[in-house]
């Protein structure tokens, strides 16, 4: 079981409590295919995927991005059992969906780029800290089904 | 708390040597874009090349156990001046990307031989390093800068790493 300081939990919850999860989504999931480019394999039937512009405009992108945001927020209001959570979409992005468990690192990894951009210096390290703590734990978890 | 043991690497730390210089990954405008991004850091390197530091030891605390030796409170001038080495270093580089494998020699040299920190440390101060960048940048920071940024410093850290064995 996870153990959380105040802070970390104070942390969490003031991030994704101010946060619009419509605008964060889609931004992090289209800057990983941009970034990530070999992460658009899980994407062949979402179009127009050519280059960054194309991404960023791609509006399956940016439903599938609110989609993934959204199912975070589950682990936002469950922090003290994240994995119990997550069981069951761990087992869904393994068996049905095929997803290699260390996108959803590059992924977490986007979503801190995107965070940190929107709250500048108010993303403190000891912030940044608390966030990648919450995001190894969601990733972990989202990991743990896959055999 | 992530360290290098949980955390299994994306990229090989030792890539082939045509493909660390950068030759290969690197647009014109990529290229032009990173030099940009770096000039501007070098007025402030001892502020931003802290900034890194810190992020990297409060995310990554194992990273913490090669700064026995120095102070490394926030703030503290060890974390300024070893922060500016580091941003120079990177800042200097950039200038000339082509150029990587000569430039990066003798530094290749001292973290083989003297400094032999763990490759896999790279990859998480090159993630801080981009963390530092979008919150000094926000939207500047846009996806195709972060591509160019991370293609730019995943080859300067192999570049660092290949003399080690």
């Amino acid at each position: 079981m996870v153990e959380w300081t105040d802070f970390e939990r104070e942390t969490i919850q003031s991030i994704f409590g101010k946060m619009d999860y419509d605008d964060v989504g889609p931004a992090a999931l289209s800057r990983c295919l941009v970034v990530y480019p070999w992460t658009q394999r899980y994407f062949g039937n979402f179009g127009n995927l050519y280059n960054a512009a194309a991404i960023q405009g791609n509006p399956m992108v940016a439903a599938h991005g609110k989609t993934v945001l959204h199912g975070l927020d589950r682990a936002v209001k469950n922090m003290d059992d994240i994995k119990a959570t997550y069981a069951e979409l761990s087992v869904l992005h393994s068996e049905k969906l095929h997803v290699d468990p260390d996108n959803f690192r590059l992924l977490a990894d986007c979503l801190t780029i995107v965070v940190a951009a929107r709250m500048g210096a108010d993303f403190t390290a000891d912030v940044q800290g608390a966030f990648q703590k919450f995001l190894a734990v969601v990733v972990s978890s989202l990991g743990r089904q896959y055999h | 708390m992530q360290t290098c043991a949980v955390r299994p690497s994306r990229h090989s730390t030792f890539t082939h040597s045509t493909s660390a210089t950068g030759y290969n990954m690197l647009t014109k405008h990529e290229k032009e874009l990173i030099a940009k991004i770096w000039d501007k850091m070098i007025p402030v390197a001892s502020d931003i090349g802290a900034e890194c530091l810190l992020r990297m030891m409060t995310t990554f605390p194992g990273t913490k156990t090669y700064f026995a030796h120095l102070d490394i409170r926030p703030g503290s001038p060890h974390l300024r001046s070893h922060g500016k080495k580091i941003v120079l270093a990177i800042a200097e580089c950039s200038k000339d990307i082509s150029s990587m494998m000569v430039t990066l020699a003798p530094l290749q040299t001292l973290h083989a031989y003297k400094l032999r920190i763990d490759p896999c440390n790279f990859k998480l101060l090159c993630h801080c390093i981009l963390v530092t960048l979008a919150a000094h940048m926000g939207d500047e920071f846009d996806p195709v800068a972060h591509a160019a940024m991370d293609k730019y410093l995943s080859a300067f850290a192999a570049v660092l790493a290949e003399k080690y064995r």
